[in-house]
């Protein structure tokens, strides 16, 4: 199971996204980090304090749950349904420069719904995607905006990311799996 | 411990009964998530989009049929209502044909609230759609049990060991039968009672403490739940008047006292002000009546996200 | 013409007679029952050594449907069920369209049945006009057309003085009155036996007092009158012991009970989902204690006979909500194997009693011939493969309905042959019995 990025690595992947966004924005003041379910949120809540370490300023934080937004529900005959969790924003979207976190972009259909669900949130004024690892395989004209590390890999394999928050370390592994999704 | 379930293992809510306590739990939980939604401006999700849902309701109903109507509504489905003035019901068409028409029209899920016990089983047995229980007779109403418990987690953060007291018209009532089924699995103490007229066999059996005293059902309860008691039940030799019922029965201010600090007061709906609840109770603090009807719809859309699932 | 039944297990107690004997039948009628009787020129029939040889059975609680409801069952359906279930002669309810409170109707049942030519059709009449409990039927025109007993069956007997002038009038003919005993204020609308089963499942009750309520009643009146009442598909524990104390006392009253209030119990109700509509009947089934407690009558000799109480419905009928639908189902192609398997073969019951049961004591009840095998009577005979085994399927069965519980049940023991008159109406090859001519 190879480690692609370890502890370490991560951390400094996030520590540069921080200044990352911080360079290309003009002004902090308008930002709001929206981490999609459900690795998407520590990263997120990470970021936030790191732009709180450089710039003293405190960065909105939301969690948004995509699952009812899915394209793939219901396609299948007979399969149980995704869990889903609570939406958590508690700010108003109007007018903001919304950073839309995520662990692994891989196809880009997670993303698509993620931007379906905000739409109906309000009216940001930008959204950019933050992801830690992008792997590959877009079947949608998603990119992203800031980009942990780049991982390619075959569509057998899965990306494995973990999170000291959920699961008790940092890192980021791929294992050979049949027909597997990240 | 059973496993968590990760979606329910029928395709058809036709009772508690054949819930297990994990399939519960996992109503409860996708229902909090449900909830939120109608908190933001746009109270909607694409879901159940293309999805076409019927409700064919055999029995007056406005507050569960608008719930179930809302919580179709809010996942993006489209909704048909039947109900029995002015449909083919009346012109003695049975309820297996009934069915079958609709389901020409190929419907994913049925709602179905009938006068007789188990006609949502007889239903199943002959429709492709998945039947939702809205409540069978005196048998079962599965989704009002669980926004039931919804709403005790919610104010009281458990079910297990709380203490649950219903009471009322217990005999004719599926409210009953489907709280006390629901409770029971989840590990509630569960006191049912009512006159000795209304009181039905078999509650015993469930381990439902049974009693004919009002003042010894509320005394130390964590949640009160108060039970519709129906003009009718005066005629068929149950009950000699409303005024007696009231006195022995009614839920007043002096009796809420004998409940636990922090009691919780629940009625399914419609109350008759004055038969089995007194206003002062029904609007007090103790009341959450208005957030079962909220979390009726939540719960409702959590159902109807997990059926679409379900295994056969 | 000339049978010779050879060599059959013969099990006849009126005649005192349980052993192998040979039964020669000449032109329709028994004419001698002996051992290793001489062929002469009759035409042998070899009875396997296991079958069992009976005086011919008699389900004395049919409902036959004609006139009136013949898209559920018609005498000659009805016949033909019957001698298919081992009965050589049932007796038939009144409760047809129009109800068989006059001589025409009865006429109608006794041509019809002639007609059919399979088992004997004893019609019973109605105690009132319309069975509607305000007035006397014409009941010395009602026996005199051919009807054997009188019963508002359906319904109870309306009121204790409709009872007792019903009792006083039938008894100069020797009729029995026949009542189906429930209290209508204390049934009201139950659909189930009133129990935790019913309560859970959300079905109105119908308590057991609803029965022995009306069968106080009845004794208490049978002692008045002296007359016969026959209680009919006896259900609860509680009606049994107004039984055994009135017959105590010495009233003249009877009693019979149907293979499912024997078999089944209120907790068959949860199986398959629940609400099967093959499971309501009135009375309904009840809880083990009362089931047990048949069982128990069966045994002790309290209970004197076995009926079906046979009610065909049209399977669009009973393909409605529990509630709705209505109650009955048949039962004269299912008895006889859940007699052999349930009580014979359970040990509940020797071979002698379940003739009793089946055949002398409805004959004797009824007061027709039958229920025994004498020299110069009818040759009805029964003729049973105990050691066969029968599985019940509701789609072959002769009868124009289907609505059993029974459907797919596994038992031990056959119907061989019901012979009717000396001629054979049913032969059941798959037990090894054939009518043939030999020699």
């Amino acid at each position: 199971m190879p480690i692609v990025m370890d502890a370490d690595r991560v951390s400094r992947s996030l520590a540069r996204i921080a200044h990352e966004i911080l360079e290309r924005n003009k002004g902090v003041d308008d930002l709001a980090f929206i981490g999609i379910r459900t690795r998407g949120v520590p990263i997120a809540e990470r970021l936030a304090v790191h732009i709180k370490q450089i710039a003293g300023v405190d960065v909105p934080t939301g969690a948004l749950d995509i699952t009812l937004y899915r394209d793939d529900l219901m396609r299948h005959a007979v399969a149980p349904q995704p869990v889903v969790r609570r939406t958590e924003i508690p700010f108003s979207l109007d007018g903001r420069h919304i950073l839309l976190v995520d662990d692994v972009l891989y196809t880009g259909r997670t993303i698509r719904a993620a931007l379906d669900a905000l739409i109906d949130f309000g009216r940001p004024s930008a959204i950019q995607l933050i992801v830690l690892v992008d792997r590959g395989h877009r079947e949608l004209p998603i990119r992203a905006d800031y980009v942990g590390k780049n991982v390619p890999t075959s569509r057998q394999e899965s990306v494995q990311v973990r999170l000291q928050e959920l699961d008790g370390r940092d890192e980021v592994a791929v294992d050979v799996v049949e027909g597997a999704e990240p | 411990m059973s496993p968590a379930a990760t979606s329910l293992r029928s395709r058809h809510l036709l009772g508690i009964a054949s819930l297990e306590p994990d399939e519960i739990q996992l109503v409860l939980d996708t229902a909090l998530a449900m909830k939120e939604i109608g908190t933001r401006a746009i109270k909607k999700v694409p879901t159940l989009r293309g999805r076409t849902v019927v409700n064919l309701f055999f029995e007056a109903s406005t507050r569960t049929r608008l719930s179930f109507e809302l919580a179709e509504k809010r996942l993006s489905a489209d909704t048909l209502g039947v109900t029995t003035t002015g449909s083919s019901v009346t012109k003695g068409e049975t309820l297996v044909d009934t069915a079958r028409t609709l389901e020409a029209m190929a419907p994913d899920v049925i709602v179905l609230r009938h006068e007789a016990s188990g006609a949502p089983h007889h239903l199943a047995r002959v429709c492709k759609a998945s039947i939702v229980n809205a409540g069978d007779g005196m048998h079962e109403h599965p989704t009002q049990a669980l926004l039931d418990a919804f709403t005790m987690v919610e104010r009281k953060g458990r079910l297990q060991g709380l203490r649950v007291s219903i009471i009322g018209d217990l005999v004719h009532s599926r409210v009953l039968r489907s709280n006390v089924l629901l409770l029971t699995k989840m590990g509630a103490h569960v006191t049912a009672a009512g006159p000795a007229t209304l009181l039905p066999l078999g509650l015993d059996r469930l381990g439902v403490r049974v009693e004919t005293s009002m003042d010894a059902a509320v005394d130390s309860a964590d949640v009160v739940m108060m039970l519709r008691v129906q003009h009718e039940r005066m005629r068929g030799l149950f009950l000699p008047s409303v005024r007696e019922y009231f006195t022995w029965y009614g839920l007043t201010p002096e009796r809420m006292a004998r409940a636990a600090p922090d009691a919780i007061v629940m009625h399914p709906g419609p109350m008759n002000r004055g038969v089995e609840i007194d206003s002062v109770v029904a609007d007090g603090p103790w009341s959450v009546i208005l957030d079962q009807v909220a979390n009726g719809v939540a719960v409702r859309m959590a159902v109807l996200y997990l059926l679409a699932g379900g295994e056969e | 013409m000339k049978v010779l039944l050879k060599n059959g297990r013969l099990v006849d107690p009126v005649a005192g007679r349980n052993g192998h004997f040979d039964v020669l039948i000449v032109d329709g009628r028994v004419a001698r029952v002996g051992k290793d009787l001489p062929v002469d020129d009759a035409q042998v029939v070899n009875v396997p050594a296991s079958h069992v040889v009976c005086p011919g059975f008699i389900d004395m609680h049919v409902h036959l449907r004609e006139p009136g409801q013949e898209h559920k069952e018609t005498i000659a359906s009805g016949a033909a069920a019957a001698v298919a279930g081992g009965f050589t002669a049932v007796a038939c309810m009144p409760n047809t369209t129009p109800v068989n409170d006059q001589a025409a109707v009865t006429k109608l049942i006794v041509e019809r049945a002639a007609a059919a030519d399979l088992a004997r059709v004893y019609p019973i009449g109605a105690v009132s006009v319309g069975s509607q409990g305000e007035q006397l039927a014409e009941i010395a025109d009602l026996r005199a057309a051919g009807c054997v007993a009188i019963s508002d069956d359906g319904r109870p007997v309306a009121t204790a003085l409709l009872m007792r002038r019903a009792l006083e009038y039938a008894s100069m003919f020797g009729m029995p009155v026949i009542d189906h005993c429930e209290d209508p204020s204390l049934k009201g609308d139950g659909v189930a036996h009133e129990g935790p089963i019913a309560g859970l499942l959300g079905l109105r009750g119908i308590p057991s007092v609803a029965e022995s309520i009306m069968v106080e009643r009845d004794a208490a009146l049978a002692e008045l009158t002296r007359g016969h009442v026959h209680i009919a598909h006896m259900s609860a524990l509680e009606s049994l012991r107004a039984v055994r104390a009135g017959k105590a006392r010495g009233a003249r009253i009877t009693c019979e009970v149907t293979p499912h209030h024997f078999t089944m119990t209120d907790d068959s109700l949860e199986r398959n989902g629940g609400y099967d509509t093959n499971l309501k009947m009135n009375p309904p089934l009840r809880s083990h204690m009362d089931r047990d407690a048949m069982i128990e009558g069966l045994r002790d000799g309290s209970i004197d006979a076995i009926a079906t109480d046979h009610a065909p419905h049209h399977a669009d009928e009973k393909d409605l909500e529990f509630d709705r639908a209505p109650f009955g189902i048949v039962g004269l192609e299912t008895a006889v194997s859940l007699c052999l398997d349930r009580l014979v073969h359970a040990g509940v019951i020797g071979w002698p009693r379940l003739v009793e049961l089946l055949s002398a004591n409805p004959a004797r009840i009824l007061g027709v011939s039958g229920g025994t095998l004498a020299e110069g009577g009818p040759a009805d005979i029964t003729v049973l493969a105990p050691e066969v085994a029968v599985t019940i399927r509701a789609a072959r069965l002769r009868s124009k309905s289907r609505n059993t519980p029974f459907d797919g049940w596994s038992l031990t023991g056959a119907v061989a042959a019901t012979i009717v008159g000396g001629r054979p109406r049913f032969v059941n090859a798959d037990t090894g019995f054939t009518w043939e001519a030999k020699g």
